[in-house]
């Protein structure tokens, strides 16, 4: 057994802990351990006084190394091993023992708990005394960021790093950046126009010299880690040169193949060679392969002959290309919940039942019907509207439990700019709450009320379907207690928000946590928002949760702020839990080489050879290996083994 | 040992069998699920003493015979979602393991259910919870683990 002098250091958490686990108990059973020289508890083991306690008893009783029973190693890890090098110890001899979250407030009984709590306690002690110092090992950084989606929130986050002097790698999935946020008529609480206020940024982006927009691209690949991340990106190709193109509409005239506009969410149509909207960055056309009867002149060719300059190429090809970056912020949106999933709602099958991103773009004066609100079945003017708020969300029987968080402000938007558009028409709106926290929210929810003379019924839609032209709504109003039937010229249903198609695929791209719920996961809900948890990639906007667009832009600056710091330091540090391989017994058998998940291990005169800045300790090596000659520092087999001993002594 | 008569808890004095776990828990996610059951204070049985692992490939089958060895009455696994390995594919390792170990437990004669795996990611408190409940109730009925188990008197 190690001669190492230990010391234990039992925390209450205040109740936290000591209300289920017998504090006093735990820290004479640690007394008692082989090697613990020293054993105390108090009440806060993290506040001031706690930690110089620590401090003072590592110097007063010669330790070599300590255990703290306390909370999350997520949480006081760095606070400990800190104080650890205060007092002259390496920080990797300093080792949590998790007896609140595992222990503490997972069970009641306060026998039980004890004994759990001592045994995970001797556990950190057995681990502690085969704990070697180590030193962190540096690591280049590179300077440069990814920021993935070009939305709102991606333009912002892309536009302060680069503003900080930091290049920019901007990849779009789609032919324009821009987002839903383009597509808006306007927005809450001001009424601004969206378009307005946002194509500065779009052109903004374009014109930095540190910002590298990359549209039509896809991220297929990451690997490495913080500082260090290599990114292949996927180039579709658009067919029409950007350089060359002048957006003189010659291309789009005479081609003969015409598919729902996506911009206007199929309430206009577009050609297969088209420009998004006007304000497209980067300002080009774009062939939609998918469209196009064939890139082929002998089949069609009409597009190519009609441009005058060249640009169109249909033999572009995809291009892969390979990045180095050293952080990634991930902003990829939202959908909102297919019409198709609400079956009451008439499934998506229903005429004039609009999503609210449709309404947007009637109201849009580069909408569909440029800025006059027509019902799409015959183009009359709407005279009984129907708004209904939470479509799809807080539903957890059938649809998405949570809450879209930003519906009651888009439908009273709705409700305001409908009655600005049409004065003589009558708005109603189906709710269950309102939830209009927000600065001046609450007094745009009342003026569309009182000003504008919505009528707000307080219960749910049961079922909608058309009769005699209109739309029929059965519905009931809580509040007094009656059903209620509307004959609505038009209905807008406000669909729950859910993270945007793909999100999926790039957050197994990134190996990057999703919530229930399919949104990315923060690294801590509180104090962690913008931070994956995968270290040097960060989220901002939808991707993360509904959201509206100054917590987006908020939450864009913030990313890029974490971004710039830790593109700031001259070197990171790794973590030197890395493999080590015992020569004497390495046989040079190469199943460590072939289970590194890092490609970090290759042999060298018959012997393994770890390179410790690829190598992140994960300990596939080790358990693969038949002789024990790979193990990862302060986590060997003999530390584990012994923690299992005391884990069931 | 001196402590371990201490340690005798009611249920255990009351006579009713409480296995012995020990619970293997990968870092990044399934200790960080642990974690959220704790924040979400949800109760489970207390049976299962957690070591947090690296990944949960790293945990050789050589642990799993050292804890029957040692006495346990179960050992369970626990990592990230197929797919979502923090360290890209070390889970897959350990998926490959588990046929393995079951087959050479039935082999020594242990029940190849007193080992379990499980995926339980850091958003999963809830999975954590009912993952542990679930293993003491069906480990219960097998009685305590003896054929492994060394005599260290």
């Amino acid at each position: 057994m190690t001669k190492k002098r230990t010391g234990v250091f039992v925390c209450h958490c205040g109740n936290n802990i000591a209300a289920t686990v017998d504090v006093t108990k735990v820290k004479d059973a640690m007394a008692n351990e082989e090697g613990v020289v020293f054993s105390q508890d108090y009440v806060y083991m993290c506040s001031d006084p706690g930690q110089n306690s620590v401090i003072d008893a590592i110097k007063d009783n010669n330790l070599d190394n300590v255990v703290i029973s306390c909370c999350s190693p997520n949480l006081h890890e760095k606070t400990f091993r800190d104080n650890a090098k205060m007092a002259g110890l390496n920080s990797f001899t300093c080792e949590i023992a998790n007896i609140r979250e595992q222990c503490a407030w997972v069970h009641k009984d306060k026998d039980e708990a004890t004994a759990k709590a001592i045994k995970i306690s001797r556990s950190a002690v057995r681990r502690a005394g085969r704990d070697q110092a180590l030193e962190p090992i540096a690591v280049p950084v590179t300077r440069k960021a990814l920021v993935i989606g070009g939305g709102i929130a991606g333009i912002q986050a892309a536009l302060d790093i680069a503003n900080a002097g930091v290049e920019v790698i901007l990849v779009e999935k789609l032919a324009t950046i821009g987002g839903h946020m383009l597509q808006l008529s306007e927005t809450f609480p001001t009424l601004d126009c969206s378009q307005c206020i946002l194509s500065p940024k779009m052109v903004e982006v374009s014109r930095h010299p540190k910002i590298k927009l990359m549209t039509y691209s896809e991220v297929q690949e990451v690997s490495g880690s913080v500082g260090n991340f290599k990114v292949k990106i996927l180039k579709k190709p658009t067919y029409v040169d950007p350089e060359l193109c002048k957006i003189c509409d010659d291309c789009a005239s005479v081609c003969p193949v015409v598919v729902p506009n996506e911009h206007d969410l199929g309430l206009t149509a577009r050609r297969a060679i088209h420009i998004p909207f006007a304000q497209a960055i980067p300002a080009s056309y774009t062939l939609d392969e998918s469209a196009c009867l064939g890139l082929n002149p002998v089949r069609c060719g009409k597009c190519k002959d009609a441009c005058d300059v060249g640009a169109i190429n249909y033999d572009m090809q995809p291009q892969t290309i390979t990045e180095e970056v050293g952080a990634i912020v991930v902003a990829t949106g939202f959908d909102l919940y297919a019409q198709e999933h609400m079956n009451e709602m008439g499934g998506g099958k229903v005429e004039d039942v609009l999503d609210g991103l449709q309404f947007e773009r009637l109201c849009s004066a580069s909408g569909a019907t440029k800025g006059h609100v027509l019902r799409p079945s015959d183009r009359t003017v709407p005279k009984e509207v129907v708004f209904i708020q939470c479509v799809g969300s807080r539903d957890p029987a059938q649809h998405c439990a949570y809450c879209s968080k930003i519906c009651c402000m888009y439908t009273a938007k709705h409700a305001r700019l409908y009655k600005h558009h049409v004065p003589d028409g009558r708005a109603y709106v189906f709710y269950i709450d309102i939830r209009s926290g927000g600065k001046g929210y609450e007094e745009f929810v009342q003026r569309a009320m009182e000003d504008d003379g919505t009528i707000y019924l307080r219960g749910r839609v049961s079922k909608l379907y058309r009769k005699n032209g209109k739309v029929r709504v059965l519905g009931t109003d809580t509040l007094t207690g009656q059903n209620v039937e509307i004959d609505a010229d038009m209905v807008v249903l406000a669909l729950a928000m859910e993270p945007s198609k793909g999100t999926g695929e790039i957050a197994k791209t990134l190996k990057i946590g999703r919530d229930k719920d399919g949104f990315l996961a923060e690294s801590h809900p509180k104090l962690k928002p913008v931070e994956s948890v995968t270290a040097g990639i960060f989220l901002a906007g939808c991707a993360q949760a509904p959201k509206d667009i100054p917590e987006t832009v908020a939450q864009a600056g913030a990313a890029a702020s974490k971004v710039i710091g830790l593109l700031s330091q001259p070197t990171l540090s790794h973590a030197p839990t890395v493999a080590r391989v015992r020569n004497s017994h390495c046989s040079g058998c190469e199943m460590c080489v072939t289970a590194c998940p890092y490609n970090a291990i290759h042999l060298e005169h018959g012997k393994a050879v770890v390179n410790e800045v690829l190598c992140e300790g994960c300990g596939s090596c080790s358990a693969t290996c038949l002789r024990a000659a790979i193990e990862v520092k302060n986590a060997t087999a003999l530390q584990i083994h012994e923690m299992i001993e005391a884990c069931l002594a | 040992m001196s402590h371990s008569q201490a340690e005798v808890t009611q249920a255990e004095a009351s006579g009713e069998f409480e296995p012995r776990i020990v619970a293997f828990l990968c870092k990044w996610c399934s200790s960080a699920g642990s974690d959220l059951a704790g924040v979400s204070r949800m109760q489970y049985p207390s049976n299962a003493t957690p070591i947090t692992v690296p990944c949960s490939g790293s945990v050789s089958p050589m642990y799993i015979l050292s804890a029957f060895k040692k006495g346990a009455d179960g050992v369970l696994v626990s990592g990230c979602h197929i797919g979502d390995c923090h360290y890209i594919e070390g889970n897959f390792l350990a998926r490959r393991k588990i046929h393995l170990v079951k087959e050479l437990l039935g082999f020594v004669g242990i029940e190849p259910d007193r080992f379990r795996m499980s995926w339980v990611s850091a958003a999963e408190g809830a999975k954590y919870s009912n993952v542990i409940k679930d293993f003491v109730e069906d480990l219960k009925p097998l009685g305590p683990q003896n054929k492994m188990k060394a005599d260290r008197s």
